[in-house]
């Protein structure tokens, strides 16, 4: 299995850091990966930038245990998390996630699994630019609901 | 009443705004048994403290860089974190 976690400044480079996470792998069969990128506008009004605030320490060990717990719980080949902090403007990367396994099932799930738990449980807070002005972005109650599902204990059972 | 050790915390996001600090050592009093007595405590040590725990409810924290909920005791813990709920991702 390999493995990439890693916080930066600097905007993801994708294609790089996925063909790193293959690599020269050939048991791998599928690779899921999921982009978050810096939308013009938050809640209907445009933006200038976010500024990401985080833990550092925490950060790295909080997303390293949901790794964790992504491989406990499918078939997984790889993972990758990138993470970035600091100043993004609006068609900029936020986060990378990225999941590789046999098959596309497990990818697919994990990489949700991954986002879903970033979002409300990775210590990291996202500031608003906006008209001069800079405001926190409130923590929104659909996140903590696309997490809380999977704590749930069947967890291939995909009925809704 | 015993000495008690002293703990670092930090702070992250309004919090720190509203504190205007990131972070700085404490020697709470020895019968601040968990995190939920710890806000109360922080929150009686100033206007900026009592502005930034005036709404426990909505603060999260973390012990050694695990979150933890209010009622988790600190005894022992090296470094506790306040901060706002997520948002990153």
């Amino acid at each position: 299995m390999s493995t990439i976690i890693r916080l930066q400044r600097e905007p993801i480079a994708i294609a790089a850091e996925v063909e790193k996470l293959v690599g020269a792998r050939q048991d791998i069969g599928a690779v899921v990966t999921f982009t978050g990128i810096c939308r013009a506008d938050e809640g209907g009004a445009p933006i200038a930038a976010l500024t990401l605030e985080h833990y550092p320490d925490m950060a790295e060990a909080e997303i390293a245990r949901h790794v964790e717990e992504a491989y406990a719980r499918w078939p997984l080949l790889g993972a990758l998390v990138i993470h970035r902090y600091g100043r993004i403007v609006p068609g900029e990367d936020i986060v990378l996630v990225a999941t590789a396994s046999s098959h596309r099932q497990a990818a697919f799930a994990a990489a949700e699994f991954l986002m879903d738990y970033l979002k409300t449980r990775a210590p990291f807070w996202k500031q608003v630019e906006a008209a001069g002005r800079s405001a926190w972005v409130e923590a929104k109650s659909a996140d903590d609901a696309a997490a809380e599902r999977w704590s749930a204990p069947p967890r291939r059972d995909a009925a809704k | 009443m015993a000495q008690s050790k002293t703990i670092k915390l930090r702070y992250f996001a309004w919090v720190r705004e509203r504190i205007g600090k990131a972070e700085e050592e404490i020697a709470p009093p020895a019968d601040i048994a968990t995190v939920a007595e710890l806000m109360a405590w922080l929150a009686g040590q100033g206007e900026q403290y009592a502005y930034a725990f005036e709404n426990p409810k909505v603060i999260r924290a973390a012990i050694d860089r695990n979150h933890v909920r209010g009622e988790a005791r600190i005894e022992g813990a090296g470094e506790i974190a306040f901060f706002p709920p997520m948002t990153g991702g």
